[in-house]
């Protein structure tokens, strides 16, 4: 017989509760109803600023949707449970209906609790828990701004973890933000005096006031009844503030508890068990509305692992909470802050080793036993990226030198323990260092997404996931495994094999190379590496003989394809520098063509919304201005950024524009692995940031310092120093080995960081070979840069000369210059953008290309 | 250009076949059905819907072509899903969900090869 279990609250835990069930409730022996008060499906609330940096609040949707469809899943939306029968076994909806359960699961969460504090209720003060919640914050500020003709100014009540979240929030919103915190430092919970402090710099330094110590007294009106002001205890004149997030801490929604007679702590919260039971052995709360141990726990992690016992305990296990983990590791306002263990040192005897550097902005504490041997603990403030490495051996040995764990990941020097078998790896899932290894060495899970599926470990923040990839390499290394290098199913090799396999056996055939080297006729995947090895090998055109076949669309066109299909259009700007003539000619081109245009990041102009069909015109007029192909489409050389340097800048060392106008010629064209970004920087304030890039050169009074390996996007990584104080001549050897070597070296997709890292004897060996030639090959990859530079050509220029190849760009083989009919746009600040859905819909202004100016 | 050839279907003239590049996809608008035409080394020719379902835009001639297996495939240029030339089934999703009111799977219009040029069939009121 089907037992039904009821769900109240539809949050992060009783997603986790439901999922878990599912899996493990193989004989179909529950069925689940959730009752949510929420208009949508669970969400990733932890995640929930990334809406102000553009994530849909579908995106945020937790898990995948199907489970929802699952016969035995009823999900109720929007209707609250208001009211618990325990008697009659049901529970009470605002709608009226009457729920019957023969198990129940409070999952409520909390709410965020304001204090009492006048004026709270006026327009223009907000809380941060819900999606509701920042939808209504970004309309209001939104609202403001266009009223307002100065910038929005606002206030955060909570210098916590919520309130540097919504301090984010509102500068990302251009709001001038001050932070009120009534302790006498940020994140007190978590971090201590000195966190708090390089906390504080860090955040000044990004533009938002801090106030510490600071009591908010009221709220106070502007003329129009809005928020105008908030008033602090001492202060003469209140704060002048058009919008105020409340973020003193959250309260758990423990109403239904009370008055159906369950017993909550002395701070609220369901009173439960080890097993998350309430005295009533068919009631159990897990998540945040729970108060296990004595407490509520805020953190979604111990959440979950409640949810996981409630589970097993339906299904008739005895699992216990082991214990609430509170470590935390958490990216504020883009600052790195973690807090794990004894944060605190509170054990008796605890020693504290801490390293501060004020220039660098970081802090990092390390917590260990009376012997100085044993880690118990830590603070990490602005720079975490130990956290996952150091989390797990809480508890364990760190080796003679603990402070070598301070210094910072990569830099070396870092002693190899072995984990623990105990250790916990992924504390979002709660799996130890032993599972991870004997889903290797037992379950037979010889790779990544094997072991995730097995284990669960790095499924939910990800954070973990370096981590449980090298424990399964150092498994399988064991156990004489390799981890498969195979690039698809054509081809068995890595593509630093196939490079040398094709440069070796001097085929540059496609069919040629398949058929030797690989099986069936390729895919999306090999295609485009075998294209990007022969045109690092011969530098021929990328479409030429059978190649086009082989290119990625943005290859094979020239461009970079958007989401409705149109590309978008990139000249070549050398460093940044650029003529006003040709200015004035990329200006008239994007009016002519009606394109949407944006600066890049790399010091160029983007000219969006191109179609297919018109790209040769638009070139043409381009190359006859003397522009030439920026590569933005290509894994290739993008762009050298410079800062103005020594010309006009009164700082400047060295001429850095001219530095970096001579590496751009000299790389453009260059296909790689990966798309390859070069900076230089005419002195040592770096404003070129080029420690950001795959090679930065920084100006000094004797040269250049060369720095290797930095990455920007979804793992910044900072590039690290290769030589010190070396002349032009020698500088650019040197990056033209680097560079040579790694797309010769580096696997595909592979960016020079990660390449770094994995490289055996890592940046130190790479030196070796590029700066001091220890394998003697310095001198082939020396010509084959030279071959590279001699034999470049500007490759839109040359399919403009080349009408075979200009046939591809017709938009149908039957009406080559009839523009798609589905391409639709709308006007936004004076330029067009494609039409959603919803405005294709309902839009009244559609702009169809061909109403547009535009020349076909 | 155009001749009934049932009540059911009409057959379309598209293109030469010499016009068609191994392994490069082009579109041909027919009514207003955009179709992705794929001439493969062997010689077929095959017919899709040219709207990628997971992105809605008019690209799938623009994808790559290949294979899994012995089957045939192109790859959307948008999110990579991967889609059999043979029947228009998507076999590799890449973990997103079509957009509202699409299948994941495409369609696919019988292609004839005759005198040189190349013909899609399509059912009527298509
Ligand atoms: C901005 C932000 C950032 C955060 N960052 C982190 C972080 O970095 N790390 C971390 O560990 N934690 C973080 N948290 C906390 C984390 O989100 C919570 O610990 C987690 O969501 C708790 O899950 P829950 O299911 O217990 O509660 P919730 O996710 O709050 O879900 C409870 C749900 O129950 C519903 N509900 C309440 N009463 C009823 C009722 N009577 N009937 C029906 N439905 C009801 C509520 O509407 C809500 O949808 C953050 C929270 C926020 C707001």
């Amino acid at each position: 017989m089907t037992e039904h279990v009821v769900v109240v609250g539809g949050g992060m835990v009783a997603h986790r509760f439901v999922e878990a069930l599912r899996a493990r409730d193989t004989e179909g022996a529950y069925a689940v109803t959730v009752l949510a008060e929420e208009p949508r499906a669970p969400y990733d609330r932890v995640g929930l600023s990334a809406f102000f940096s553009g994530t849909a609040p579908e995106d945020l949707a937790l898990g995948d949707p199907a489970l929802w469809e699952d016969p035995l899943v009823a999900l109720r939306l929007g209707d609250p449970a208001t009211g618990l029968d325990r008697d009659a076994r049901t529970v009470t909806t605002a709608s009226g209906d009457a729920v019957g359960y023969d198990h129940l699961v409070l999952a409520t969460g909390s709410y965020a609790w304001v204090p009492p504090l006048p004026g709270a209720d006026l327009p223009g003060v907000f809380v941060y828990r819900t999606v509701e919640d920042v939808v209504a914050l970004r309309e209001w500020v939104q609202e403001r701004a266009a009223s307002l003709d100065r910038p929005v100014r606002g206030a955060v009540v909570g210098g916590g973890l919520l309130g540097l979240e919504a301090a984010g929030a509102l500068t990302s919103l251009d709001v001038a933000t001050t932070v009120v915190e009534f302790a006498p430092r940020l994140m007190a919970l978590q971090v201590d005096e000195g966190g708090g402090q390089a906390l504080r710099r860090i955040i000044e330094g990004l533009g938002v006031d801090v106030r510490t110590g600071a009591a908010s007294e009221a709220v106070e009106p502007a003329d129009d009844g809005t928020v105008g002001g908030l008033r602090l205890t001492g202060d003469d004149d209140p704060l002048p503030v058009d919008v105020v997030v409340v973020a003193t801490g959250v309260r758990p929604r423990d109403e239904l508890a009370a008055p159906a007679g369950l017993a909550v702590g002395p701070r609220g919260g369901v009173l439960v068990d080890e097993g998350c039971r309430t005295p009533d052995e068919r009631v159990y709360a897990v998540g945040e509305v729970a108060c296990i141990e004595g407490r509520c726990l805020g953190l979604v992690a111990p959440g979950y692992t409640m949810a996981e016992i409630a589970v097993d305990r339906l299904l008739g296990g005895d699992a216990t909470f082991p214990g609430a983990d509170l470590s935390t590791k958490l990216k504020l306002l883009g600052v790195d802050v973690a807090s794990f263990g004894d944060a605190f040192a509170t054990s008796p005897g605890a020693l504290e080793i801490v390293h501060s550097d004020p220039v660098s902005g970081t802090y990092k504490k390390l917590v260990l036993s009376d012997d100085a041997r044993v880690l118990l603990g830590g603070i990490l403030v602005g720079d975490a990226s130990s956290y996952a490495s150091l989390r797990p051996m809480v508890g364990a040995e760190l080796g003679d030198d603990p402070g070598l764990w301070l210094v910072p990941e990569g830099a070396g020097a870092r002693p190899q323990t072995e984990l623990p078998d105990a250790a916990q790896v992924c504390s979002c899932n709660g799996v130890s260092a032993g599972t991870i290894r004997a889903s290797v060495v037992e379950d037979g899970c010889h790779d990544l997404p094997a072991v995730k599926a097995c284990t669960r470990a790095g499924t939910s923040c990800g954070s973990c996931v370096p981590l449980v990839k090298k424990l399964m390499s150092v498994e399988m290394a064991k156990a004489g495994l390799t981890v498969s290098s195979a690039m698809c199913e054509h081809f068995a090799m890595a593509r630093a094999e196939l490079f040398n396999a094709v440069m070796v056996s001097g085929l540059r055939r496609w069919s040629e190379i398949v058929e030797r080297f690989g099986t069936g006729r390729g895919c999306d995947i090999c295609k485009p590496a075998v294209a990007s090895i022969l045109a690092t090998l011969y530098n021929e055109h990328v479409l030429a003989e059978d190649r086009a076949a082989l290119q990625d669309t943005n290859d094979r066109v020239m461009a970079n394809m958007q989401k409705d299909g149109t590309y978008s259009v990139v000249p070549r700007v050398p460093g940044g520098e650029i003529r006003p003539e040709q200015l004035v000619l990329i200006g008239e081109v994007a009016q002519e063509f009606g394109l949407y245009t944006k600066i890049t990041g790399g010091q160029r102009i983007d000219l969006f919304g191109a179609r297919l069909e018109q790209l040769p015109a638009i070139w043409q007029r381009l190359v006859d201005g003397g522009l030439e192909s920026g590569h933005a489409y290509g894994k290739a050389l993008r762009t050298v950024k410079s800062c103005v340097g020594s010309s006009w800048c009164r700082y400047g060392v060295q001429d850095s524009v001219g530095m970096a106008v001579a590496m751009e010629l000299r790389y453009r064209g260059l296909r790689s692995p990966h798309k390859l970004k070069l900076g230089v920087s005419g002195c040592a304030r770096e404003c070129a940031e080029a420690r950001g890039k795959d090679v930065g050169l920084i100006a000094t009074e004797n040269g250049w310092n060369v720095y290797v390996g930095g990455n920007g996007g979804f793992t910044p990584r900072h590039a690290q120093l290769l030589v010190e104080d070396v002349d032009t001549e020698s500088a650019v050897r040197i990056v033209d080995r680097y560079l040579m070597y790694y797309v010769r070296t580096a696997d595909r997709l592979q960016r020079t960081a990660p390449w770094q890292e994995d490289h055996e004897g890592g940046l130190d060996r790479i030196r070796e070979i590029v700066v001091d030639d220890a394998l003697g090959i310095g001198a082939d990859l020396d010509a084959q840069m030279a071959r590279h530079v001699d034999s470049y050509e500007d490759e839109w220029a040359a399919v403009l000369r080349d009408p075979e190849r200009l046939r591809q760009f017709s938009s149908f083989v039957n009406a080559p210059d009839t523009p798609d009919p589905t391409l639709a746009y709308v006007e936004e600040r004076g330029q067009r953008r494609p039409a959603t859905d919803e405005e294709r819909a309902h839009g009244p202004v559609l702009i169809a290309p061909a109403t547009l100016e535009v020349r076909s | 250009m155009t001749s009934v050839a049932s009540s059911q279907t009409t057959v379309v003239d598209v293109c030469a076949y010499d016009r068609l590049t191994p392994d490069l996809g082009a579109a041909a608008l027919v009514g207003d059905v955009q179709v992705a035409l794929f001439r493969l080394p062997d010689g077929s020719v095959h017919a899709l819907g040219n709207v990628c379902p997971f992105s809605g835009a008019a690209v799938m001639s623009r994808g790559i072509t290949g294979t899994r297996g012995e089957v045939p495939t192109v790859a959307s240029p948008v999110y990579k899903q991967v889609f059999s030339l043979l029947d228009g089934r998507c076999l590799d999703p890449m973990g997103m969900e079509p957009r509202p009111g699409r299948g994941q799977d495409l369609p696919v219009y019988p292609v004839r090869v005759n005198d040189g040029r190349v013909a899609i069939e399509l059912v009527d009121g298509e």
